[in-house]
């Protein structure tokens, strides 16, 4: 089976590549990259006016199977993903059981060979139950499959166990993703510190109590010279600390999520519960601070956290309301509105972001058009315009902070192993 | 002015000619309370549900009298937060009670932004009778109406509100009606009672008790909750009188004529000696007066609103 994508503009950083050229894909695999491609393929696709980019690499996504079926499935979350134009994600280990033993994530995968219709890559837990008492036996989880350790939604308090699971990361060479949040300073907040917090009548989260802990960990980080990553940066003192560190030569790499470029506080005036997520949306400074990160690479690369929640856990009061929010199906149209439209971004820096250093750091051979490579393939209309609709998501949930919105950018095709989706 | 808001769910979003529009209908159904019949027909076949999460008696009584006054139908309906968890959501509730034909469901909740999360999914009027730490618009509404009546303005006064700023709906609803009508407004409190971003919506800040007497207008002192404080930052109660407590001797020091108002219920001996509650300076139990016409006012306004959306809908 060989198909030709003709015509279209073709962005692929991993080779230097942006111009408008043909692909072919032969089997599963891309067999070449050139202008006027002469073949005779079985199936044609003419991309004239379009981007054609790598399939996404999105490294935070909750999933929630096993456990949390009602909320979302390895099934509806990667079809999601696809519909976004995301061919791999990382599976935060959240789960119900938790991703902290080899035992727990056989049997992930096992529901990932069944079901899932994008890559899957899994992140193990740090520690047992993500309790940040016990480490988990991190050597067993990398060799059963795991690409990296995260106790996302927590934070490692104890320095003392920080400090052996970064040992046992970089000795194993899996990347440490820190969740960094100091809970005894955010205090049950649930919106941004501040004039937001106290006009809503509501708990605050502090800034101190994301880059503190940024601090930490970039502390330690540097005295093992172990690799980390740092997962959705919101504020600007965390976006300073860790240029700060990669100044020093510190292995820290950090990851934002597209609600913290395009809304801020602000957003949450009217108790939306769509707008409630960890870390809060912050304010003006912040999100200007975060592009300014994007754009002179101290931000490594855009994640969704996609988390999906029920309508229950959503449509109640906005303090008992669970934090996330949805993101797969929407991420790439808000950057290109928010990032390439405002000439944040190039096109390859974008690529960069949400393909191939997502790749690069959790060491995946994706993230590239290189001839060889598995063909995971997105066609976009980056000039198409569309509404977000709550009925039209491929997610089980809807807690979308982006209902409503106008986007720009249409995923057209997404192609995985050479089979359009 | 025609009034178009079917709830009243804070005093932040509400202009200056809305608080005035307000107060002044307030105005004119005080007079009610002194007839030897003390009702007017204007609610008359309308049913009102004052809806309590929180234990509250002042404000639902008088609710409940304001309501009655306007010869509407009362239900009581107080629940306790704890069967929440288990039982109906908020929102099933409000559309349970619009099945029932209601038009005016008054809320009380101990979770902040409860009015406008239930307003949105009713179409009956929501009246937020206090919503977590955020608002309580009529207690704000009464504390404005009393200080218009004993100083005849708004509009320039210096009004002072001591206590708990951070965890305190009543002072968020005044620092905005206040400012609003062009009063100037100053809180004042141990620092750790002070949340972020108060001198954005308004107001000045201080700790120091005797400048925020120093040339106020008026006065007004919010119940100290000692029994939220989980972090045991709190000073302790005898503490707080000594250094914030209003007593003679501060009020001497004071105007002469400073209102002094109090939202009530009184922690005699921690927020004020009971020399200045019963003072000739204090106007508490005119507060409590005036609180049922600004809530006649309110409900009538609300309600009058909602019967003019239907109307103009029914037209389409």
């Amino acid at each position: 089976m060989k198909t030709l994508i003709k015509n279209g503009r073709v962005i692929d950083p991993a080779n230097k590549l942006d111009e408008v050229c043909d692909i072919l894909i032969e089997g599963s695999l891309i067999s070449n990259v050139a202008k006027n491609i002469k073949v005779s393929a079985d199936k044609t696709i003419d991309a004239a006016g379009k981007i054609i980019l790598p399939g996404l690499v999105d490294m935070h996504v909750h999933l929630r199977e096993p456990g949390r079926e009602d909320k979302e499935t390895v099934s509806s979350g990667t079809g999601a993903a696809l519909k976004g134009g995301v061919t791999s994600v990382l599976a935060m280990p959240n789960t119900n059981p938790a991703m902290d033993s080899a035992e727990n994530i056989k049997l992930l995968q096992k529901i990932i060979k069944d079901s899932a219709k994008s890559d899957v890559f899994i992140c193990g837990a740090i520690t047992k139950g993500r309790l940040g008492q016990e480490l988990s036996d991190i050597k067993a989880l990398k060799k059963q499959g795991a690409v990296a350790i995260s106790d996302d939604g927590a934070s490692v308090d104890s320095d003392k166990l920080m400090e052996e699971a970064l040992k046992f990361s970089r000795d194993e060479g899996i990347i440490l993703i820190s969740h960094a949040e100091d809970k005894a300073l955010s205090n049950k907040g649930v919106v941004n510190l501040g004039l937001t917090s106290t006009r809503l009548g509501l708990k605050g989260i502090s800034k101190e109590s994301e880059y503190k802990r940024v601090a930490r960990d970039v502390e330690l980080a540097e005295k093992l010279k172990a690799p980390i990553h740092i997962a959705h940066v919101s504020c600007k003192e965390s976006v300073e600390i860790i240029a700060r560190a990669k100044k020093r030569g510190v292995k820290v790499t950090c990851e934002t999520a597209p609600h913290y470029f395009s809304l801020t506080e602000e957003a949450v005036l009217n108790y939306d519960t769509n707008m409630k997520m960890n870390p809060p949306l912050r304010g003006k400074e912040d999100l200007e601070a975060i592009k300014q990160g994007l754009k002179n690479g101290t931000i490594d690369a855009i994640a969704s956290d996609h988390a999906p929640h029920t309508e229950n856990e959503k449509d109640i009061e906005f303090e008992r309301a669970e934090f996330g929010v949805t993101g797969l199906e929407t991420e790439l149209s808000v950057a290109i509105t928010e990032l390439i439209e405002n000439k944040v971004l190039n096109l390859s820096q974008l690529v960069e972001k949400m393909a191939l250093n997502p790749a690069k750091i959790l060491k995946i051979n994706k993230g590239t058009l290189s001839v060889g490579s598995p063909a995971d393939i997105i066609i976009v209309d980056a000039q198409k315009e569309w509404v977000v609709d709550r009925k039209a998501f491929a997610s089980k949930s809807k807690n979308s902070p982006f209902l409503y919105r106008d986007l720009k950018g249409v995923v057209e095709y997404t192609i995985k192993n050479g089979i359009y989706c | 002015m025609i009034w178009k808001r079917k709830d009243l769910l804070g005093l932040e979003e509400l202009s200056r000619e809305e608080l005035e529009f307000i107060l002044s209908t307030a105005e004119s159904f005080k007079e009610v309370s002194t007839r030897e019949i003390k009702k007017v027909p204007a609610l008359r076949g309308k049913t009102v549900v004052n809806l309590f999460y929180e234990p509250s008696t002042r404000t639902r009584v008088s609710f409940e009298v304001a309501a009655k006054r306007l010869s509407a139908d009362v239900i009581n309906i107080a629940t306790e937060t704890s069967s929440v968890k288990k039982g109906e959501t908020l929102i099933d509730t409000g559309r349970n009670i619009e099945a029932l034909k209601a038009d005016i469901i008054v809320m009380r909740h101990n979770y902040s932004g409860a009015a406008a999360m239930l307003a949105r999914h009713v179409n009956l009027s929501v009246v937020n009778a206090g919503d977590g730490w955020h608002e309580h618009p009529t207690q704000a509404l009464l504390d404005i109406f009393t200080l218009k009546e004993k100083l005849g303005k708004i509009d320039g006064i210096k009004v002072s509100i001591i206590g708990d700023i951070a965890h305190s709906r009543v002072a968020r609803s005044n620092i905005w009606g206040l400012t609003k009508l062009g009063a100037k407004v100053t809180v004042c409190a141990p620092k750790m009672l002070i949340p972020p971003g108060i001198e954005e919506m308004g107001a000045q800040v201080t700790d120091d008790i005797d400048k925020a007497l120093n040339n106020a207008d008026a006065v007004n002192v919010l119940r100290m909750q000692f029994e939220r404080d989980e972090s045991n930052a709190f000073p302790q109660q005898l503490e707080y009188f000594k250094n914030y407590g209003i007593t003679e001797e501060r009020l001497e020091k004071a105007k002469k004529n400073i209102v002094v108002m109090h939202p009530g219920p009184i922690n005699r001996g921690i927020e004020m000696s009971s020399e200045v509650a019963d003072g000739a300076n204090s106007v508490i139990l005119e507060q409590v007066t005036n609180g049922i016409a600004v809530r006649m006012s309110v409900l009538f306004l609300v309600a009058q609103a909602n019967e003019f959306i239907k109307k103009n809908e029914d037209a389409d």
